[in-house]
């Protein structure tokens, strides 16, 4: 076998396999072991990096899929259809992935199936174990035309287009449900959650959030791919998502200091504790720097400031889950949680698979379609269904 | 018809019976591994319960999939800490397979072929109760049973049937919360005013009397009086309204921009 056949290592790709390396040890850890052998969960902290950031995170970042389709479809703004597709693709690898770290996470994973046939309405848990589920569907639908293309099967093809609109209302739904319901999650440990993060508000909060981080997920994504595929960046549409991005985060603020004020939790700002100090950081990065900076025309018109801005605000919401989930609840538990390094590995190596799979796709599926204009009006109508 | 346990804190003098007996009835390893062999090998009757349990005591610890009654002392006072089986439990109330259910009887009990081990449960539980078996490969949560089986049996749960001075005494809820108040009013400067349990969260199973405020021991003062499950059950039970609202507007809209399109597009031709 030809030496130069093989993938050149890459530094990436060198910390790549380590990463899947340690990944595996780690699941086999998981698996042989248990929860007890490959985590730091206790009693007194039954829930740690795998819901806080595999879950919380990992939905949240994908919300990149609904906020676009209903732009495109819903709203009809068309222009917008050239990132559409990447986006969609990148929401059905993260609830796929979402459903792996599930499967890690639960004690009995054998067991994931159980919400389908034993039913709790009351439970908010079992709300979005449904909508997950149903919506990874609709994702998976939503993607399938940039398949059916490629094997060259029209009619399936012709049947999805005809369905878009009502699968893209549905996803749509079931993304508003499902984002909001994480943050109703939380609504069940008013005496345990800190008072930064606990609200009645919780629900919202996570919502308009998601479609935030949804706005900032596309403008990193089409930073990333179109780098990758050495493409010239669709800046004129970007700029408009950072303005739509200003919109929401302005919304978000409002809402979040009136509800911080209302119930007097800004007190809290005077202790100097690890609350306080993340609280901050939270605020500051994610909303605090990136929203003014999002008002100059300058900065949402320049690639790589606009970029910034969606690493901060993309950083201030893994930092606002993070807190609601993992570190706004450690006082009240009375112990401390640090993920353990196999927990860190497993996460790690989800996010690999994600990058992975996704260039993958890129490379073998029609993903990123070409810019407008350059195509066949007939290639158009197919494509539109994406 | 529902059981309920008071426990009086002033009565209790920690000798650990209860928690000796309750891992006798669950089979959970006893403190001293030596001593089971002082249990009789005759199938186990509750006077030999009794006896067993007030000879080998256990105080001190923590709850664990080991322990689902510890007694701990806070200062001198002791207190034994145990599910508190509320009216209407956090815990069933965030399962999504329902493998926790309150049962008419009184004990909130724990379907392990249900669980698949989300521990949601142990997230919202407003006493940190539940515990997990988090050493085994196919966990299960753990937490105190108020002895359903025992009770099924016609007999009383075993932590209340070894307590040598009926610190923990058993019965009908509403009898018990009678009781409680009368020794309230009894001897009114004996006692803290109030009983733990009968408001918190709605209410719970299990009943406590002390003579210090119970935050003093450990026991949770923040507690909201209506049921936990309210918090979620209101946003939840917006959604069979807001589902086919979200789809009308939704599509609303998409045949307003739809429509407008198709004008332009017909605008367009026709020029
Ligand atoms: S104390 Fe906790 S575990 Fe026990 S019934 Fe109440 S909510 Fe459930
Ligand atoms: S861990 Fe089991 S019992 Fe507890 S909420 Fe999850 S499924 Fe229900
Ligand atoms: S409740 Fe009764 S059995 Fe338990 S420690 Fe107190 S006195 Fe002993």
């Amino acid at each position: 076998m030809n030496i130069s056949k093989l993938p050149k290592l890459t530094f990436w790709r060198a910390v790549l396999v380590l990463i899947l390396a340690a990944g595996f040890y780690s699941t086999a850890l998981r698996f042989t072991r248990g929860l007890g052998a490959a985590t730091n969960l206790s009693d007194q902290f039954p829930w740690g990096l795998w819901i806080g950031f595999d879950v919380l995170c990992g939905v949240g970042l994908a919300a990149g899929g609904f906020t676009l389709a209903a732009i495109v479809y819903v709203f009809h703004i068309e222009r917008f259809r050239p990132v559409l597709r990447p986006s969609i693709l990148t929401a059905f690898l993260g609830y796929a992935l979402v459903a792996v770290a599930l499967l890690y996470d639960l004690g009995k994973p054998y067991n994931i199936w159980h919400p389908l046939v034993m039913w709790n309405p009351h439970s908010v848990m079992f709300e979005v174990a449904w909508c997950v589920m149903l919506y990874l569907t609709v994702l998976a639908l939503e993607f399938s035309p940039a398949v059916f293309e490629r094997l060259h099967l029209h009619t399936p093809l012709r049947v999805i287009k005809a369905a878009t609109i009502p699968l893209v209302i549905t996803g749509v739904i079931l993304s508003t449900l499902h984002q909001s319901s994480l943050g109703s999650l939380f609504l069940i440990v008013p005496e345990k959650l800190h008072p930064y993060w606990y609200s009645p508000m919780l629900p919202l909060f996570f919502f308009i959030s998601a479609v935030g981080v949804g706005l900032a997920m596309v403008i990193f994504e089409s930073n990333l791919s179109s780098r990758a595929v050495g493409r010239e960046i669709e800046m004129h549409l970007l700029e408009v998502l950072g303005r739509a991005m200003a919109v929401v985060l302005a919304v978000y603020g409002l809402l979040r200091f009136e509800d911080l004020w209302s119930r007097g939790a800004l007190v809290h700002l005077r202790e100097p504790s690890r609350e306080t100090v993340l609280f901050v950081l939270e605020i500051t990065l994610g909303l605090l720097i990136p929203l003014p900076m999002l008002l100059f025309r300058r900065i949402r018109q320049n690639r790589e400031s606009l970029f910034g801005v969606a690493v901060l605000v993309i950083t201030g919401f893994l930092l606002n889950r993070l807190n609601v989930s993992i570190t706004g609840l450690e006082a009240s538990s009375g112990v401390h949680y640090f993920p353990r390094w196999t927990e860190v590995a497993v996460t790690l190596s989800i996010v690999g698979v994600g990058f992975l799979l996704f260039s993958l796709a890129v490379r073998y599926l029609n993903v990123m379609e070409p810019a407008q204009g350059s195509r066949a009006p007939g290639a158009i109508q197919i494509r539109a269904v994406a | 018809m529902s059981k309920a346990i008071l426990v009086d804190t002033t009565r209790c003098i920690g000798c650990g019976a209860c928690a000796t007996a309750c891992k006798v009835v669950n089979h959970l390893p006893l403190g001293d591994p030596g001593a089971a062999h002082d249990l009789p090998t005759r199938p186990l009757g509750d006077d030999d319960l009794v006896a067993f349990a007030q000879s080998h005591g256990e105080v001190g610890g923590h709850l664990s999939a080991d322990m689902l009654n510890v007694v701990q002392a806070h200062g001198s006072v002791f207190v034994r800490r145990f599910c508190m089986h509320c009216q209407q439990p956090t815990c069933a109330s965030v399962c999504p397979v329902g493998a926790l259910k309150k049962t008419a009887a009184g004990p909130v009990e724990y379907d392990a072929g249900k669980c698949m081990g989300c521990r949601y449960c142990m997230m919202a539980c407003p006493f940190s109760i539940p515990r997990y078996e988090w050493k085994a490969l196919f966990p299960k949560v753990k937490k105190c049973t108020m002895c359903a089986p025992r009770q099924a049996k016609g007999l009383q749960p075993a932590c209340t049937l070894v307590c040598p001075v009926q610190a923990g005494i058993f019965g009908e809820r509403d009898d018990l919360l009678k009781e409680a108040e009368k020794r309230l009013a009894d001897e009114p400067t004996k006692y803290f005013h109030r009983v733990y349990g009968k408001q918190e969260v709605g209410g719970t199973s299990v009943l406590y009397l002390s003579a210090v405020p119970f935050d003093q021991l450990g026991l949770p003062s923040n507690l909201p009086s209506e049921p936990m499950p309210l918090l979620t059950y209101r946003v939840l039970s917006e959604i069979p309204t807001l589902v086919p609202l979200g789809g009308l507007l939704l599509g609303g809209i998409w045949w307003i921009t739809n429509r407008r399109e198709k004008v332009a597009k017909t605008e367009k031709k026709m020029e």
